[in-house]
């Protein structure tokens, strides 16, 4: 077992042992034979090691991580060596909206400024209609990024698209230059409970969001430092969200751990308006072989179809 | 040579020219204008203050429709603006000498709408405050930025062509305006710059207004193209297209002609001006006018005919909504009453009277500030990905109140400072009327 989790470790980790996540709490690593500061409590507890073992150390070794501010300066360099990808199953897909409400409720977005959507598609009137989830697909050729005046919004090493709401002006160019409708805007002073209005505003959280800038879905980078998966991932029940590292050539839905390529071969993975050139960092898997039948929610039974072409 | 005041045989005739032009005070009618213009200023800037404390949701803009009146009425102080550069500069150049009564009264609609422009687009940032990043922090990538660059080298030559030509007339308003009051005629002194007709200074003068009337066409055409490229850079239907950059340039030209044959209505009447505004420039207007409108309705037909022939899927939302949808009442409007009606009308030699020309004016400036928001805000009601689960006001955009009203005051900001630009200068070249008649006389070319 290794003693650490460490920054080169973490390729390992994703790999293979992604479930960890599920396992270890949310805000604890292990700092085992750190013994100076470590009293021993006597309660044990079961943890899934990388190599796949079950092993079982004192409560006294597990250490919260240092929430470790990520400042708009540093936010832009992103994290070293990844390349963050995601693949949406829609085959799996039964609109719970579990992965809105995680989003809207860690990114404290509310219904106005939503980051993620999930809306009934319907692509010719002969086929299904089914539930396509959407957000920012932090595109390898952000037309967003491309007419920011202010680089308030930028492309990272590791793939995710960024928005610095200490620099963006208000202009709103990069929301009618996104084909996506992927952008949001704080039109009036959001409203926050006082400890999240208090909190030091990352790039990495979007959090707090200001009056009169642009915010967006980020790929929850703070998430993937602490070697976990974005909220909408770890939310959804049914493992419609893959997310993982194109360089690793793996994505994980926190059940299971595949090779990305081979999962887009074998399912025909493809991605929304692939013709704009914008080359999207979410896949799709397309909506054959269902998990479930499709259903109307209350929305769409009222108002029909969201989309008809 | 440009006004030989003391000519003796022309003295009458200059001077009589020298007190027709002078600038006058306001009489009743012009107090109650300024006034009025004054108030829905003092109102505007009340909802602005607001806009700024409580952001821009308290306009009606929302994510999708993320740009409305405000960019359109920016695109409209654009267009408009682009008549200094078509008689400044392509008329010089083509040696339309009847342009030289117009030439002042255009390039201070230019300047004033240019400034306008600019400052609709700080209106309509979500961070006025951070005004500056666009400077710390500019990108060359982005249009924005190109626009900021090329608003401002437009703004610095217009504000040269107003005043390079205005040289001569405020050395006659320094040595003749005997009324005014003291600071006026301080200013009068500082801006005339020493100048004592002398031909070596009127050869510098003129050589400098033909260098600018050079430059200015490049950065004219290029305001308008980059202003077009805001949209047409995009991927949406309705903007994602070639022919944004001359279909804008053109419609700013005709709309520009309309601005001027409006004002020059309206300075005629108010300073009784009939020999210096003839019917002979209304004819030319006129004439120049139908051009223009041509050319405009030769775009337009390409801008809708031809994606319509083909109805690509996410063209076809928005060519429909247009045609026959919610906005099509807005758009034939637009389209008969500020195009085609004016041609037809400006064809025939009685519409080009002062008074149908004015009134054919007024239709095409209405209809191109509707045209920009038929340009502008349609669009937006057709994302690629649906726009749904949203609310009712955030899929058909309808300004508020407040938002009109902060519009509105633009315009009558533009309005204001072309009503005191005319209060201190003269609306017609003093200088250059009495040097083309003295040239007509002697039968000698008009040097220009």
């Amino acid at each position: 077992m290794k003693p650490t989790v460490q920054h080169n470790d973490r390729r390992e980790f994703l790999k293979k042992g992604l479930g960890i996540a599920a396992v270890a709490s949310s805000v604890t690593v292990l700092h085992a034979f750190q013994t100076d500061s470590v009293e021993i409590t006597g309660e044990m507890v079961k943890l899934l090691s990388p190599e796949g073992e079950i092993v079982e150390i004192d409560k006294g070794f597990l250490k919260p991580i240092p929430e470790v501010h990520i400042s708009p300066e540093a936010a832009r360099e992103g994290i070293p060596n990844r390349r963050f990808v995601m693949v949406i199953d829609l085959a799996r897909c039964k609109n719970l909206r579990k992965c809105h409400d995680a989003c809207e409720k860690m990114h404290h977005c509310g219904p106005d400024n939503e980051f993620l959507k999930v809306l009934k598609m319907q692509d010719t009137k002969l086929a299904a209609p089914y539930w396509q989830p959407t957000m920012c697909f932090h595109c390898d050729e952000p037309p967003c990024v491309k007419v920011c005046p202010v680089d308030a919004t930028y492309k990272r090493e590791d793939g995710i698209v960024l928005i610095d709401t200490d620099r963006c002006i208000g202009c709103r160019f990069c929301m009618v230059a996104c084909p996506y409708s992927a952008r949001t805007f704080d039109w009036s002073e959001p409203k926050f409970p006082l400890e999240v209005a208090h909190q030091h505003y990352s790039p990495e959280t979007s959090v707090p969001a200001k009056m009169g800038t642009v915010s967006k879905c980020d790929f929850c980078p703070d998430m993937t430092r602490k070697g976990e998966m974005p909220h909408c991932v770890s939310a959804c029940p049914n493992g419609v969200f893959y997310f993982g590292d194109e360089y690793e050539d793996a994505v994980s839905n926190g059940e299971e751990t595949v090779r990305l390529s081979e999962l887009l071969r074998d399912r025909a993975g493809y991605r929304y308006l692939e013709d704009m050139g914008t080359k999207p960092r979410v896949y799709y898997l397309p909506p054959a072989n269902r998990s479930f039948p499709f259903e109307d929610d209350e929305f769409t039974k009222n108002k029909g179809h969201e989309h008809e072409k | 040579m440009r006004n030989k005041v003391t000519t003796k045989a022309s003295g009458d005739r200059t001077d009589a020219i020298t007190m027709d032009l002078m600038p006058r005070p306001f009489g009743r009618l012009g107090h109650i204008w300024v006034a009025v213009l004054l108030i829905i200023c003092a109102i505007g800037l009340y909802f602005y203050i607001e806009q700024i404390r409580y952001g821009l949701g308290i306009t009606a803009m929302r994510d999708y429709s993320t740009w409305g009146i405000y960019i359109a009425n920016f695109v409209f102080f654009v267009a408009i603006s682009l008549v200094g550069s078509l008689m400044s500069a392509i008329l010089k150049l083509s040696g339309a000498h009847w342009r030289t009564p117009l030439t002042r009264i255009s390039e201070i609609i230019a300047v004033a709408s240019i400034l306008f422009a600019a400052l609709v687009i700080v209106v309509d940032m979500g961070r006025p405050d951070r005004f500056m990043n666009v400077l710390l922090h500019a990108r060359i990538q982005s249009p924005i930025t190109w626009d900021v660059i090329v608003i401002s080298t437009y703004l610095v030559i217009s504000l040269l062509l107003l005043y390079l030509p205005l040289i001569p007339d405020l050395a006659i308003l320094r040595d003749h305006h005997k009324d005014g009051s003291k600071w006026q005629h301080n200013l009068y002194k500082v801006l005339a710059l020493g100048w004592s007709h002398h031909p070596e200074q009127e050869k510098i003068l003129r050589r400098s207004e033909q260098i600018l009337a050079i430059l200015i066409i490049p950065v004219a055409f290029g305001i308008h193209t980059v202003t077009s490229w805001l949209f047409a850079t995009t991927l949406r239907p309705g903007w994602d297209s070639n022919n944004f950059g001359p279909y804008f340039i053109s419609g700013a030209f005709m709309v520009g002609a309309g601005g001027v044959i409006a004002a020059m209505y309206i300075f005629r009447k108010a300073y009784s001006l009939d020999n210096y505004l003839t019917d002979k420039h209304f004819d030319y207007m006129g004439k120049l006018l139908v051009l223009l409108s041509l050319v405009y309705l030769y775009f337009n037909i390409n801008e809708y005919f031809v994606p319509a022939y083909k109805m690509k899927a996410a063209e076809s939302a928005h060519l429909k909504q247009l045609f026959f949808g919610s906005y099509s009442p807005l758009f034939w409007s637009v389209q008969i009453f500020g195009m085609v009606i004016p041609i037809l009308v400006l064809m025939f030699r009685r519409g080009r009277k002062p008074f149908p020309m004015f009134v054919i004016a007024i239709m095409v400036i209405v209809g191109a500030w509707f045209k920009r928001f038929l340009i502008v805000i349609p669009t937006l009601s057709h994302p690629f990905i649906p726009m749904t689960r949203v609310p009712e006001s955030w899929q058909h955009y309808m300004p508020t109140f407040k938002e009109w009203w902060i519009t509105g005051s633009t315009l009558a900001g533009a309005l204001l400072i072309i009503t005191f630009l005319s209060r201190l200068f003269p609306i017609i070249p003093i200088a250059e009327t009495i040097e083309h008649e003295e040239a007509a006389r002697k039968g000698k070319p008009i040097l220009d």
